[in-house]
C-alpha cells in the first residue's frame, strides 16, 4: 500500500481528504464500521441465495422424502417460501433489522431461542480461551526472545520452535479427543464433557486454546525480537530503566500491534475451531446446534446461526482494529492517509 | 558459490522433513494396493478388538483392522488436500494478479472484495458450500478450496505489486523483451519462491481442515474413508477404545507436521540462500581481546577506555568491528569521532554507554568513568554503575523516541525512576526540559507522540531527553545526520550550550569532519576499528599539521571557499579492508601512498605525537620533530 508511488488521482484523492474536516482517527473509525456493514450485508445476501436458490427445496430437504407433500406445503406457506423470491429476501432483510434470525424449517423454533439460550456458553468458551492465549502466548514469545535475542541461545530456539510447531500442528478437535481420553477417561481427573461447574471448562479451553497459543507464541516472538532491536528500546536502556519497564512500558506495545493484527485474524478461527471443540465436549453452544442443524438439514437453523458467527466475527475484528489504532496512532493514520 | 547454493539443503530440519514426506508419498500409493481389501473387509468375529500382535491398533465396529485403515486413508487424505490446495492456488492466484493487468481501480476493487473474503469464517464458508453442494469428498475439496483462494489471491497481489514495480522490469520492457519472456524469465522466478513455500504451507493446513469436515460429518461419506472420518467414527468409541483414535490421530498429526516443517524449512533454506547465517557461539571460541597490555596513565580523566574490542559472530568467525581502542575524555570536554561508515566509531561508543547490540561481544582492559571500572562488571552491573550520569542523544529521532508513548513521558521516565520525583513533578521537569531546547508550546508538545514532532523538533527533544538525569557525559550518535542541512547547526548550538550550561563532556560521532571541527576541541579519528589519529581540531584547518595520510585525506576531502571547483573533489581511492580477517599491518596501508613494507606487516601502535596528540602511523606526515609543540590551545 504504501509502496506504491502516488499516481495524480491519489494525490488530488489525499488532498480531498485534508480539506476534508474531522479528526484522521474518527475517519478511520467511520471507515472500518462502514466496510464491516458491508461485509454482513455480504453475508446476509450470499446465506440467503445459497440456502433458498441453491439448496433446492430447504422444506423439502428438511423434513425428509417420505413427508406428506400437503405438510410440506402447508410448511411452505407458513415460512411464506411460496411467495417470491425478491419478496422473501426483502421480508428476510426487514425481519434481520428488527432482530429475528428466522425460524426452524422442522420444529418451527425460532432461531432466535436458539441463539439466547446458547450464545452465553459459545461466547464464554471462546473468550476464556482468547484470554489464556494471550496470556500464555505474548509473554512466552516475549521471554524466548529476550533470552535468544541477538543469535543467542540456539539451543533454546531450537526447542521452542520445534515444540510450538509441533503442537501448532494437532488440530484443535484432536487435542480435544486426546485430552478427553487422558484426563477424562484414564485418569477421571475432569468431566467428559459438557458445562458443568468449574472444572468442566479446562478440558475445552486447554483444547481451544493449546494449539493457538503455540501459534501465537511463535508470532509473538518475531515481533518481539523486531521490536527489541528496535531504537526506542535502546533509548529506553540508554535511560537506565528496570528491565520489566524496558520490556513491559517500552517493547510490549510496539509488540502487541503486530501481534494482534494476525491474532485478530486468528480469533475468526477459533470461532470457528470453536465449532468443532464443542461439538466433541457436547458444549452447549452454538456450535453443537449449528452441526446438528446442518446434519439434520435445517437450513432455516443453518443460516440464523451463520449470520450471528459471522457477526461475531466482523465486531472482533472491527474490534482489534480500534484497538490497534488506538495503541498505535502512527501507522493506523499513516494507512488511511 | 551459487553452485554450492543450489545443493540440495543439508540442514537436519530439511533433510527430516524431505524423509517425513517420502514416507508419505510411498504409503499413500502403496497401501492401497497392498491392504486396500483388507481394510474394507468387515470381520463380525473381530469387533471393537483391543490392540494384540494381530491388530497393532485393534480393529473398528465392523472388526476392520484400524493400523491398515490408516495407512490405507492416506491416499485419499492427501489427494484431497493436494488437490484442494491446488485448486484454492491456482484460482487464488489469477485472480490476485488480474488486476495488475486492469488498472488501477480494478485493483482497489478487488482488495476490497480480497479483503471482505479473507473476513469471512473459514468453515463457515466451507459449510455452505457443503450446503450448496452436499457433503462428500468433492464438495470438501471444493469447500477446502474456497476457503483457500482470498489468500492466495492476497499473495499474488502483493507479489505482482513487487515484481511490477521493480526496476528489471522496466529494463527488461526497455529492452524489447516480449511479454512472455518478461513472464518467464523475470516474473516467474521472482514469485516463484515464496509461491511454492505458501503453497507447501498450506497443504499442511488443508489436511487438517479437510480431517475436521471429515470429523463433522459433512466431509467424505462411508463407505469411503479418510482420517478426518476414522477420527469420528474412533471417537464414537473412545470409551470402549480409546486406542481407536489414536492411530489416524498421529496420521494427521505427522502429515500436517510433515508439510508445513518442509515449508518452513523451504523457507529457511531459500531465505539464508543471499546470505549464510553467522556461526554459533560455541564455533566461534572465545571473543577477541587487545593485545597489548593496559597503559598506566596520568591522573584520572571522566571517562578512560583502554583495551576496547568489539567483535560480532560472522559467518567465518568473529568480525572485529572494534580493535583495541584507547582514549580519555576529561571533565567538561567536547570530543568528536570521525571516519567512515564501518570504521565502528558508533559501536565504539554504544560499547562504552553499555548499549552495544544483543549479540556483539564486548571486551576492554578497562572502561573507567568517574574511577569506577565498569568493564569487568557484568551488563547489569555496569548499567547500574553508570546511572543517569551518561546522556545518550541517538541518530535517527523517529526510531529513537518509542511511537506508542508520549513525548513527554518518555522524557519524565528518567526523573521518576532515578530521581523518585512524582509523577507531576516529573511531568513538570520534562516540560521544562523541552523547552529549554526551544520547543514550542512544551506543555502541549509533552502531552504529543514522537510522530506529531518535526525532525529537527524530535531531535532536541532527544538532546532534552540525555540532560534529564543531569549526566556528566553526553555521547551523540551523529546526532544531525538524519536533518536538513538547516537545522543541523541548531541542533548542535543546542547540544553545546546544554554541556555548558551543565559542564558536562559530550562525544560526538560523525562522518562529517567539518561539523565536528566547528563543534569540538579534540578530534579522535577512526579507521577500521581503530583510532589512527587523536587530534587537537584547529589543526584540521592546516592540513599539513595533520600526522595521519588519512586524516589528511579526509580534510583534504573537505571543500572549502579556495577549493578549486573545477576539480573533482578530492577522494581517498580503494575500500576498507575485511574486517572478518585477521590484519596483520597497518589497515590503511593498502590505500596509503607512503605505505611501505613495514606498514603491510606490522600495526603501527598509537602513541603520543609531537602535534600533542596521538598518531597510529610509521610514517606521519607532518614533519614536526618531537621537540616541535603546537601552536597555543585555542578555546572553543
Amino acid at each position: 500500500m504504501t509502496a506504491l508511488a502516488p499516481t495524480p488521482t491519489a494525490v488530488v484523492a489525499a488532498s480531498e481528504r485534508r480539506s476534508r474536516r474531522g479528526s484522521p482517527w474518527l475517519r478511520f473509525l467511520v471507515g472500518r464500521v462502514w466496510r464491516a456493514l458491508v461485509a454482513m450485508w455480504v453475508i446476509v445476501t450470499a446465506a440467503f441465495i445459497v440456502l433458498r436458490v441453491a439448496g433446492g427445496d430447504p422444506v423439502r430437504a428438511a423434513l425428509g422424502v417420505t413427508a406428506d407433500p400437503s405438510v410440506v406445503q402447508a410448511r411452505r406457506e407458513q415460512l411464506g417460501l411460496d411467495r417470491p423470491l425478491i419478496v422473501q429476501y426483502a421480508d428476510y432483510l426487514w425481519g434481520l433489522l428488527h432482530g429475528d434470525l428466522g425460524v426452524s424449517l422442522i420444529t418451527g423454533r425460532s432461531v432466535n431461542e436458539i441463539v439466547a439460550g446458547r450464545l452465553p456458553a459459545t461466547l464464554e468458551l471462546a473468550g476464556i480461551s482468547f484470554a489464556v492465549i494471550l496470556l500464555v502466548a505474548v509473554p512466552v514469545g516475549l521471554f524466548v526472545a529476550i533470552l535468544t535475542q541477538g543469535g543467542r541461545r540456539r539451543g533454546v530456539e531450537v526447542t521452542f520452535t520445534g515444540i510450538t510447531s509441533f503442537i501448532a500442528a494437532v488440530p484443535e478437535y484432536l487435542l480435544g479427543v486426546l485430552l478427553i481420553i487422558v484426563f477424562a477417561i484414564a485418569l477421571h481427573a475432569l468431566p467428559v464433557a459438557g458445562q458443568s461447574g468449574p472444572a468442566s471448562y479446562v478440558l475445552p479451553v486447554a483444547a481451544l486454546s493449546i494449539a493457538s497459543s503455540a501459534s501465537i507464541a511463535r508470532i509473538a516472538r518475531i515481533e518481539a525480537l523486531a521490536t527489541l532491536g528496535d531504537d526506542y528500546v535502546r533509548t529506553a536502556r540508554s535511560k537506565r530503566l528496570p528491565a520489566a519497564m524496558i520490556y513491559f512500558k517500552h517493547a510490549l506495545p510496539n509488540m502487541l500491534t503486530a501481534t494482534l493484527t494476525i491474532g485478530g485474524t486468528m480469533l475468526g478461527t477459533m470461532v470457528a475451531s470453536g465449532v468443532l471443540v464443542e461439538q466433541v465436549f457436547n458444549w452447549p453452544g452454538m456450535g453443537t446446534a449449528f452441526v446438528q442443524a446442518i446434519t439434520s438439514k435445517d437450513y432455516g437453523i443453518v443460516q440464523g446461526l451463520a449470520l450471528v458467527y459471522a457477526a461475531i466475527i466482523l465486531v472482533v475484528n472491527l474490534l482489534v482494529d480500534v484497538v490497534l489504532s488506538i495503541l498505535d496512532r502512527r501507522t493506523t493514520l499513516m494507512e488511511t492517509a | 558459490m551459487i553452485r554450492r547454493r543450489m545443493a540440495l539443503p543439508t540442514q537436519p530440519m530439511a533433510v527430516i522433513t524431505t524423509v517425513m514426506l517420502l514416507i508419505l508419498v510411498l504409503v499413500a500409493i502403496f497401501a492401497p494396493m497392498w491392504w486396500g481389501e483388507q481394510a474394507v473387509a468387515a470381520d463380525p468375529d473381530a469387533i471393537g478388538l483391543p490392540p494384540s500382535s494381530e491388530h497393532l491398533l485393534g480393529t473398528d465396529k465392523l472388526g476392520r483392522d484400524i493400523l491398515l485403515r490408516t495407512l490405507v486413508a492416506t491416499r485419499l487424505s492427501l489427494v484431497m488436500a493436494l488437490a484442494a490446495t491446488g485448486l484454492g492456488a491456482v484460482a487464488g492466484l489469477v485472480l490476485g494478479a488480474l488486476p495488475a493487468v486492469l488498472g488501477p481501480r480494478a485493483q482497489r476493487w478487488f482488495a476490497d472484495v480480497i479483503a471482505t473474503w479473507l473476513a469471512f469464517p473459514v468453515l463457515l464458508l466451507a459449510m455452505l458450500t457443503v450446503i450448496l453442494l452436499g457433503p462428500g469428498a468433492i464438495t470438501a475439496v471444493v469447500a477446502l478450496a474456497v476457503t483457500m483462494v482470498p489468500s492466495f489471491a492476497r499473495l499474488a497481489q502483493t507479489l505482482s505489486a513487487r515484481v511490477a514495480g521493480a526496476e528489471y522490469l522496466a529494463a527488461a520492457r526497455m529492452l524489447g523483451v516480449s511479454r512472455g519472456r518478461q513472464f518467464t524469465h523475470y516474473v516467474l522466478p521472482n514469485i516463484a519462491e515464496p509461491v511454492i513455500v505458501n503453497v507447501t504451507m498450506s497443504v499442511g493446513g488443508g489436511l487438517l481442515a479437510l480431517s475436521s469436515l471429515s470429523f463433522l460429518g459433512i466431509g467424505v461419506q462411508p463407505p469411503q474413508f479418510d482420517w478426518g472420518r476414522m477420527l469420528s467414527e474412533g471417537f464414537a468409541q473412545v470409551y470402549v477404545s480409546p486406542i481407536a483414535a489414536i492411530g489416524p490421530g498421529v496420521a494427521v498429526v505427522f502429515a500436517g507436521l510433515a508439510f508445513s516443517l518442509f515449508g518452513e524449512a523451504l523457507a529457511a533454506f531459500l531465505r539464508n540462500r543471499g546470505g549464510s547465517r553467522a556461526l554459533s557461539r560455541r564455533r566461534l571460541g572465545p571473543a577477541p581481546r587487545a593485545a597489548t597490555p593496559a597503559q598506566q596513565s596520568a591522573p584520572p580523566a571522566l571517562l578512560e577506555v583502554e583495551g576496547l574490542c568489539v567483535s560480532f559472530p560472522g559467518e567465518s568467525g568473529w568480525q572485529r568491528i572494534v580493535r583495541d581502542v584507547s582514549f580519555r575524555v576529561e571533565a567538561g570536554e567536547l570530543v568528536g569521532v570521525v571516519g567512515e561508515s564501518g570504521s565502528g566509531k558508533s559501536v565504539t561508543l554504544m560499547s562504552v554507554a553499555q548499549l552495544a547490540p544483543a549479540g556483539a561481544a564486548v571486551t576492554a582492559s578497562r572502561i573507567s568513568f568517574d574511577g569506577t571500572d565498569i568493564a569487568p562488571l557484568s551488563d547489569r552491573q555496569a548499567s547500574k554503575a553508570l546511572g543517569t550520569k551518561v546522556g545518550v542523544v541517538f541518530q535517527d529521532s523517529l526510531t529513537a523516541l518509542n511511537p506508542a508513548l508520549r513525548v513527554g513521558g518518555q522524557l519524565a521516565e528518567v526523573p521518576r525512576v532515578h530521581g523518585g520525583s512524582s509523577r507531576a513533578d516529573a511531568h513538570r521537569q520534562a516540560v521544562e526540559a523541552l523547552g529549554r531546547v526551544d520547543i514550542p508550546n512544551p506543555e502541549q508538545r509533552a502531552q504529543q507522540f514522537p510522530h506529531e514532532f518535526s525532525g529537527g523538533m524530535r531531535q532536541r527533544a532527544l538532546i532534552a531527553m540525555s540532560q534529564m538525569g543531569s549526566p556528566s557525559l553526553i555521547i551523540a550518535d551523529e546526532p544531525t545526520t538524519a536533518l536538513d542541512v538547516t537545522v543541523q547547526r541548531r541542533v548542535l548550538v543546542m547540544l553545546r550550550k546544554e554541556c555548558a550550561d551543565n559542564g558536562a563532556a559530550a562525544i560526538v560521532v560523525s562522518h562529517d569532519i567539518a561539523v565536528l571541527g566547528e563543534l569540538c576541541r579534540r578530534i579522535i579519528v577512526m579507521y577500521a576499528g581503530r583510532i589512527v589519529e587523536d587530534v587537537d581540531a584547529t589543526l584540521l584547518a592546516r592540513s599539513d599539521a595533520l600526522a595521519h595520510p588519512y586524516t589528511r585525506a579526509l580534510a583534504a576531502s573537505l571543500p572549502d571557499l579556495d577549493t578549486d571547483r573545477s576539480a573533482p573533489l578530492a577522494t581517498i581511492p580503494g575500500e576498507p579492508p575485511d574486517l572478518s580477517q585477521e590484519l596483520p599491518g597497518c589497515a590503511f596501508a593498502a590505500r596509503c601512498p607512503f605505505a611501505t613494507d613495514r606498514c603491510r606487516t606490522e600495526a603501527p601502535p598509537l602513541r603520543a605525537h609531537a602535534h600533542g596528540g596521538r598518531v597510529a602511523c610509521w610514517h606521519p606526515q607532518d614533519g614536526m620533530s618531537r621537540e616541535e609543540r603546537p601552536r597555543a590551545e585555542v578555546t572553543v
